[in-house]
């Protein structure tokens, strides 16, 4: 199985017992660096698939939760480099598929070809890049795909139906459909028509849909996963982080 | 995805630049540029791009766009001869007078276009980021001129530093948002109006205010700005009798500088660009981005900006609000690739020390940001003396009086002497 397939199997596995798949999301080293492996451990004790958030200095698609985490894991020294070193550090232990989620920049000054390399020695199986538009993304694409590493595409309720037939194409690992128009970390709640939208990228994707931004409590997931494979739950989860709570005990109670 | 040229690419993508065929149909300046946007905002460049190749050179817009200029801007700014900074420098100096343009910089070209844009798009309301306050104040009165509400995303550190500015905004009807976050400046106001965009990408316009950005921006702001170059050049021609043999222009974002070089491209004219130095040359000192800055995406371009080695965007420092910024437009990266344009620095002191001397010779409170092209064009003159130059010049200076006021006591020295 290539990595990218990996995750789609995990989404997949959850459906087959009936669950709706956990994608839990965190910032990379935040609130401490040195709990970044033990947080992990625990995520990975209850999630399906983990998204690890690689910090970035503009993170212009995230709300004050992932902003806030992105520059204090900044400025306590947390790099790709050393995301790449940790997880190295403890190789075989996570046993369900890892995803990074970052801004273009960095992984640009990391070298694309270096990136692929160390994704597949390090167990890390896609990425999401929420700059990343499909038309732009074809050289980190075929350096990623040499590898067997998926590059994740995001759709919105603001795709228009063309365009989201291509992204579900060209998607590998899971079609990531962005429940609202906004950025992440909204408390307002999921927007009235969210069936309709999620069935209508479900439709069209063969990969499993996993829903994401505002996500926050089991209800959310009950009703997100009526209409789509999995959920991302993000802000949530690094609000729990931040006030220094288990991580497994709140994702526990979402499942 | 590279960033150095070889040498053959380099000089067809200079050709091409010199005969305006960039940006290519990717938004690409060579390898600069294109669009590294949110998923959400795609649709929304793309209807933008229709509507700048729908209206942008059509005969109806272009009607009402220079109409504009005319009557509300207030142009063709004057082409002021310099005798006594000329005398001084023992050099031949004009000045591009854009702090003549309303509202007091070549801010408001590219702010009542792109309101004009807005308002035949159909959006329900605009927000701008700005830094000096100049494109915001710009903005608020476009805004008020077509009749479309107006948010200012602005920095702390920049609403402290340019207070009279932000008075001048809530009176044109704007409403101000401060931002915490980030680095608190431009930058950080440039990221707080794009999620502010996500939230309504239909109904929002986004009236971004230098050369900078995703594609269309840098395209977009480029066709406003060039009517400063086109009437430069021919007011030289008709007042000085020939082209000047340098011109200049201080570089932020880049819109006055890309505004003035683009028409002189072609021409025989040695085009130099000038950055805040700030300090001194370590990072975080300065935003000489085109000096220093390495290959990297920042808020949707690919040019070059002020990174760390692990691509995280470092700080800037600048005496100048304008100035303060870790990127720069990708034509400006392009121009200096393939060499048609250099680029220097002058420090905050060079600048405090430039405005001093233009407010004495000429009586013209220039803009802090401006006052970084005036330092390096004397410093370009001691070294070619009896040579043409042409400066523009490109705000005026009364926003700045909360920091000249606060350096008064190191430069009160030379006007008392």
């Amino acid at each position: 199985m290539q990595p990218h397939e990996s995750i789609s199997a995990a989404i997949e596995a959850a459906k087959a017992e009936g669950r709706t798949g956990l994608v839990p999301f965190f910032t990379a080293g935040y609130p401490e660096p040195a709990e970044f492996l033990n947080t992990l451990r625990a995520i990975a004790e209850v999630g399906d698939v983990v998204e690890i958030g690689v910090p970035f200095s503009d993170p212009m698609a995230d709300g004050m939760t992932i902003q806030r985490s992105s520059f204090v894991a900044i400025q306590k020294g947390v790099t790709l480099k050393w995301i790449f070193d940790q997880l190295e550090s403890i190789k075989g232990e996570i046993k369900i598929p890892i995803v990074f989620m970052s801004y273009l920049n960095p992984l640009l000054a990391f070298g694309f070809e270096a990136l692929a390399q160390r994704a597949l020695d390090t167990g890390v199986c896609g990425f999401i890049v929420p700059d990343l538009p499909f038309e732009e993304s074809g050289e980190i694409r075929h350096a990623l795909e040499q590898k067997g590493i998926g590059l994740i595409q995001l759709v919105t309720p603001a795709t228009p139906a063309e365009r989201l037939k291509l992204l579900a194409r060209e998607s590998r690992g899971f079609l990531y459909a962005v429940t609202i128009t906004g950025i992440t970390g909204g408390d307002s709640g999921l927007p009235a028509d969210l069936a309709g939208y999620l069935d209508s990228v479900s439709e069209v994707s063969t990969l499993p849909v996993c829903a994401g931004f505002g996500i926050r409590s089991a209800e959310d997931i009950v009703n997100v996963g009526k209409h789509a494979a999995g959920a991302i739950v993000g802000s949530a989860l690094v609000e729990v982080l931040e006030q220094g709570a288990d991580p497994a005990i709140f994702l526990r109670q979402l499942r | 995805m590279k960033s150095i040229l070889e040498a053959n690419e380099a000089a067809a993508l200079r050709k091409a630049l010199i005969n305006g065929e960039l940006p290519d149909e990717r938004g690409r300046f060579g390898p600069f540029g294109g669009r590294y946007v949110p998923e959400t905002l795609v649709p929304a460049f793309e209807r933008l791009e229709e509507g700048v190749k729908k209206h942008l050179h059509s005969p109806e817009f272009q009607a009402e766009f220079q109409q504009e200029l005319r009557e509300w801007v207030g142009r063709p700014t004057a082409l002021s001869r310099a005798p006594r900074l000329s005398e001084r420098w023992g050099t031949e100096v004009w000045l591009k007078r854009e702090d003549l343009a309303h509202t007091g910089a070549h801010k408001i070209n590219n702010a009542i276009g792109q309101a004009l844009l807005a308002k035949r798009l159909g959006a329900e309301r605009v927000i701008a980021e700005t830094g000096a306050g100049q494109h915001g104040v710009a903005s608020a009165a476009a805004c008020a001129r077509v009749g479309l509400p107006c948010s200012v995303y602005m920095g702390v550190v920049d609403i402290e530093r340019q207070a009279p500015n932000v008075d001048r905004m809530h009176r044109l009807g704007a409403e101000v948002l401060p931002v915490e976050t980030g680095d608190k400046t431009l930058r950080a106001a440039i990221n707080e109006a794009m999620r502010e965009w996500v939230s309504d990408p239909a109904g929002i316009y986004y009236l971004l205010g230098s050369a900078v950005g995703a594609h269309p921006y840098p395209y977009l702001v480029r066709e406003l700005q060039s009517v400063i170059g086109t009437e430069a050049r021919q007011q030289m021609l008709d007042l000085a009798g020939s082209l000047p043999d340098v011109a200049f222009a201080c570089v932020g974002g880049g819109s006055n500088a890309i505004g003035l070089f683009y028409a002189l491209l072609a021409d025989d004219v040695e085009l130099i660009g000038v950055e805040a130095g700030g300090t001194g040359d370590g990072l975080g000192q300065n935003a000489a981005t085109l000096a220093t800055g390495t290959a990297g995406v920042l808020q949707g371009c690919y040019s070059l900006i002020l990174q760390n080695d692990d691509g995280q965007v470092q700080e800037t420092h600048s005496i100048s609000a304008g100035l303060d910024y870790s990127g720069v437009g990708p034509e400006h990266a392009l121009l200096q690739a393939v060499g048609r344009v250099t680029y220097v620095t002058a420090s905050d002191d060079e600048a405090l020390e430039a405005l001093e001397e233009l407010c004495e010779t000429e009586g013209i409170l220039t803009a802090l940001e401006t006052a970084h092209a005036y330092a390096a064009a004397k410093r370009w003159s001691q070294e070619h003396p009896g040579k043409r130059i042409l400066i523009c010049n490109s705000g005026r200076g009364d926003k700045d009086m909360p920091t000249l006021t606060k350096y008064a006591a190191r430069t009160r020295t030379h006007a008392a002497a």
